[in-house]
């Protein structure tokens, strides 16, 4: 078999994943990118190096850490199924990671074919793979162990809560999950748009674990319809997976006038109340010539890309920093631009103006220059003074960033929150409370779905253990957790 | 899915329903409410908790027919079920004994003010219950208010029952006469609610008032409730929705309830089509 692959030509360049071109994609919500064919993927498979799992720097750099040359191969191998289980043994979520990853700095970052040519493109593969199950009923072999007798709650339903969830029920404990929402999967399904997740593969994926198992209750807010304590007493131990979901606004005159939304507020319309469909669906969205979006994330780009769906003609990013100190993934940023959102950098709002009506009408913004770098090791934005100017717009969409949502443990005194409200855990994801883990966001702040994903792993892990020792330290001593 | 159990209509476009939402009704406190979606393609709205019973598993509703949700809403006979009822949410009205309190509630905000004057009247105040309407009509929960309240003062702007007036002007005559009213609870339209702080501020009157902002999952997600307070922007699904009338910015609150109007009068006129075809097709 090896001597087969280095006997082989090495392809430098990476096979190209087809795209909608991206003037009939601006009038649509259907998927961008739209993934390889079964030749493309094996061509693109054919390039990898397999290098040894025990060095494979892929493996090495993914959070949930994806034997990337073992599902290759069975690719190559043309075992489908196989490829699946060994994608599945370590993530739960392959349609999504695939989709959703910033691949160029996990995975992909030190590909050994990166010193050859193209890095492989993982990421493609892996949603190739899931796709193609998907497509054709395939069902990973799940073992799941016989019954422990004891029973988890996980609270979220984002990539944390399903992660903690499905491996926690292989373990063999009964698992339900509560979710606030009318629908599970938390910013899956409220937040990335439809064109770059289609929520049929969020949903399919629920499915697998409900398949499994795992139960799920929507619309129950845990700290209202249930509280944390009533959930102490029915089950063995808790996760909390209850993401970053609160919106921060800035601190402006004018921040209330009509037509400025939140992030979070737009891309819940669009995304989980399927506005964009309105008045076929009942939930409506303010369409307008003029949009602006505030922010750099992808939280920006997917309100800045949904905002031309819904019909706006021009829509601008306003960024505080330069293109360079972008947060969003490469890939999202060049799809936002080949859309024709334009870009502003080094603009801060310091006021919105609003008519007599209420109505938004312009942005006052002041340009910056960059200062030293912050703690993030980014250069600190600094604004000029006098530099102020008005842009005209219809609508705006703040997307600078989210934190934990209090709801959950506002009356919970025992659960130990850092000043941004993250919820404090040791290295085991115990929280302060006997009994109850968290992870994700709700431990992050804003972060990544693999991230989540690989919190969600590693709780269940040391859930799994105290629910056979019993064990909790007198003291927890907070982990470390980088930021972001 | 939440089945409804009981129905019936209070006054016209004014109807009452009891749903069975066992988890909503065990935890349920007077000033919460519950955020609903009637269908997949429904939008999410909230309704304040009228009454409630843990043992039965229910929680009952009373809804004005406004918009296309509330008009759809109306259609559901009893055996027909929600999709989603979600609570209870927002934080329970503060409830102490202050002596004597007076609730002020106007029109569809009367099942709110019903719900915090019989909690008010259970801690052992003496309450005063003003109730005021557009018409006789539109007159619903007189009985029940009575019921809880020590004295009850009913008004209709056209004077075709009881007396002729707005509630302000009997809250105003009340407080001018002297009587000594040591807090206000309001709930109602916002310009009601605004005049009611007006008064009771000449008067030094502790006031609390129950916003009615546009929300959408009423847990503090998405701050299209957002209010400000005191200079303050605050959400009010997770922070109120009652708050101090004397801080509330209601000229900006009003402003902001307009925010969908002409969608909603879309979505309201293709309903009406709609349901004139399936009449017609019957
Ligand atoms: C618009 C947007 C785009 C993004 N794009 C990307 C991307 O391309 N790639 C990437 O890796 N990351 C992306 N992220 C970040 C990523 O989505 C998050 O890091 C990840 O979803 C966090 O997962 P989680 O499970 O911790 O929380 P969440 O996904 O936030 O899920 C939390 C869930 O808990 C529920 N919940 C909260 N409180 C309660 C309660 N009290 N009771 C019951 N349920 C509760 C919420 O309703 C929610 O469903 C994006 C984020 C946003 C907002
Ligand atoms: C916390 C809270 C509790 C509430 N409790 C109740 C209740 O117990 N009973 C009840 O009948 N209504 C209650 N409301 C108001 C109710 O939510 C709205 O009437 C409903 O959302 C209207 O939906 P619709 O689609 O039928 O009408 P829409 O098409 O949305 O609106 C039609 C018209 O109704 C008015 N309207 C819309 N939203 C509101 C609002 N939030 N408050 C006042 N007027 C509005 C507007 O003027 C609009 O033009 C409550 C609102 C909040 C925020
Ligand atoms: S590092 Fe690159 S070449 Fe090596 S196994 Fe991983 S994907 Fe293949
Ligand atoms: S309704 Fe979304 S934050 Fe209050």
């Amino acid at each position: 078999m090896s001597g087969e692959f280095k006997r082989r030509e090495v392809k430098k360049v990476r096979v190209p994943v087809p795209e909608q071109d991206p003037h009939v994609r601006i009038r649509n919500f259907n998927e961008v990118a739209l993934g390889y064919s079964l030749e493309q993927a094996l061509e693109e498979a054919s390039r990898c190096l397999q290098c040894h799992v025990k060095v494979a720097p892929c493996i090495k750099n993914c959070p949930v850490l994806v034997n990337v040359p073992g599902f290759i191969r069975k690719m190559l191998e043309g075992d489908m199924k196989g490829a699946l289980e060994v994608i599945m043994e370590t993530n739960s979520l392959p349609g999504i990671t695939g989709r959703v990853c910033p691949q160029e700095e996990q995975c992909e970052m030190n590909c050994i074919m990166g010193k050859l040519g193209d890095k492989i493109n993982i990421g493609k593969l892996e949603r190739f793979v899931a796709d193609y199950a998907r497509e054709h009923g395939i069902r990973p072999e799940v073992r799941i162990a016989p019954p422990t007798g004891k029973r988890v709650a996980v609270v979220g339903s984002g990539p944390a809560g399903l992660t903690a969830a499905a491996d926690l029920r292989k373990m063999g404990h009964e698992v339900v999950i509560f979710e606030a929402l009318h629908e599970p999967g938390g910013v899956l399904v409220y937040g990335i748009p439809e064109f770059r997740l289609p929520k049929e593969i969020v949903r399919y994926e629920v499915e697998f674990l409900k398949s499994i198992g795992v139960k799920i209750y929507t619309d129950v807010v845990i700290g209202k319809t249930l509280s944390l304590y009533d959930l102490l007493e029915e089950f063995d131990a808790v996760f909390l997976g209850t993401g970053a979901g609160t919106p921060n606004f800035l601190n402006v005159p004018g921040v209330n006038c009509l037509g400025i939304y939140s992030a979070n507020e737009f891309l819940t319309r669009i995304n989980l109340m399927k506005a964009y469909l309105f008045p076929d669906y009942d939930t409506p969205v303010k369409r307008g010539r003029r949009l602006a979006v505030i922010g750099g994330g992808n939280t920006a780009m997917d309100a800045a890309r949904s905002g031309l769906r819904i019909g706006y003609e021009e829509v601008y990013i306003l960024y505080r920093r330069t293109r360079e100190f972008m947060t969003a993934r490469i890939e999202e940023i060049a799809h936002a631009e080949e859309e024709g959102v334009k870009f502003m950098f080094l603009v801060n709002p310091v006021a919105f103006k609003c008519d007599e009506n209420g109505w938004v009408r312009a942005v006052t913004l002041i340009r910056n220059e960059l200062g030293e770098p912050d703690e993030t090791g980014r250069r600190r934005p600094i604004p000029i003074p006098g530099s102020e100017f008005d842009l005209e717009v219809d609508a705006v969409v703040i997307a600078i960033g989210q934190r934990p949502n209090r709801i959950l443990y506002q009356e919970v005194p025992e659960l130990e929150v850092t000043r941004q409200g993250t919820i404090v855990v040791d290295d085991k994801y115990r929280t302060t409370l006997r009994g109850v883990f968290a992870g994700g966001d709700a431990i992050r702040g804003e972060a990544t779905v693999v991230l989540a994903m690989g919190d969600g792993k590693k709780a269940a892990l040391a859930i799994d253990e105290y629910l056979r020792t019993g064990e909790w330290p007198e003291r927890i001593v907070p982990m470390k957790i980088a930021a972001d | 899915m939440f089945e409804i159990v009981g129905k019936r209509e209070l006054a016209p476009n004014i109807k009452w329903i009891k749903v069975k939402a066992p988890l909503v009704a065990r935890n349920a406190k007077p000033g919460q409410f519950v955020v609903i979606r009637l269908h997949e393609k429904g939008e999410r709205i909230p309704l304040t908790l009228f009454r409630w019973d843990k043992d039965e598993g229910t929680i009952e509703l009373v809804f004005q027919e406004v918009g296309k949700t509330t008009y759809e809403l109306g259609t559901y006979e009893v055996g027909d079920a929600i999709a989603d009822v979600v609570g209870p949410l927002g934080r329970p009205t503060h409830i102490e004994n202050f002596g004597t309190a007076v609730v002020v509630s106007g029109g569809v905000g009367a099942p709110i003010g019903y719900s915090v004057t019989k909690a008010l009247k259970e801690a052992g105040n003496y309450v005063i219950s003003i109730i005021g309407f557009r018409n006789k009509q539109l007159v619903i929960l007189e009985d029940e208010f009575r019921e809880v309240s020590d004295e009850l003062l009913v008004t209709t702007d056209d004077g075709s029952y009881v007396r002729k007036g707005f509630t302000t002007d009997v809250l105003s005559e009340l407080l001018e006469s002297g009587r000594n009213v040591d807090y206000v609870f309001t709930v109602g339209p916002v310009i009601m609610m605004k005049k009611v702080a007006d008064i009771t501020r000449k008067y030094g009157i502790k006031t609390y008032a129950s916003l009615n902002p546009i929300m959408v999952d009423g847990t503090g997600m998405c701050g299209a409730c957002r209010v400000t307070v005191g200079g303050q922007v605050v959400f009010a699904c997770v922070a109120g929705p009652d708050f101090d009338a004397h801080q509330v910015d209601f000229d900006e609150l009003l402003k902001r309830l307009a925010m969908y109007r002409e969608e909603e009068r879309l979505a309201m006129e293709r309903f009406l089509q709609m349901r004139q075809v399936s009449v017609v097709g019957r």
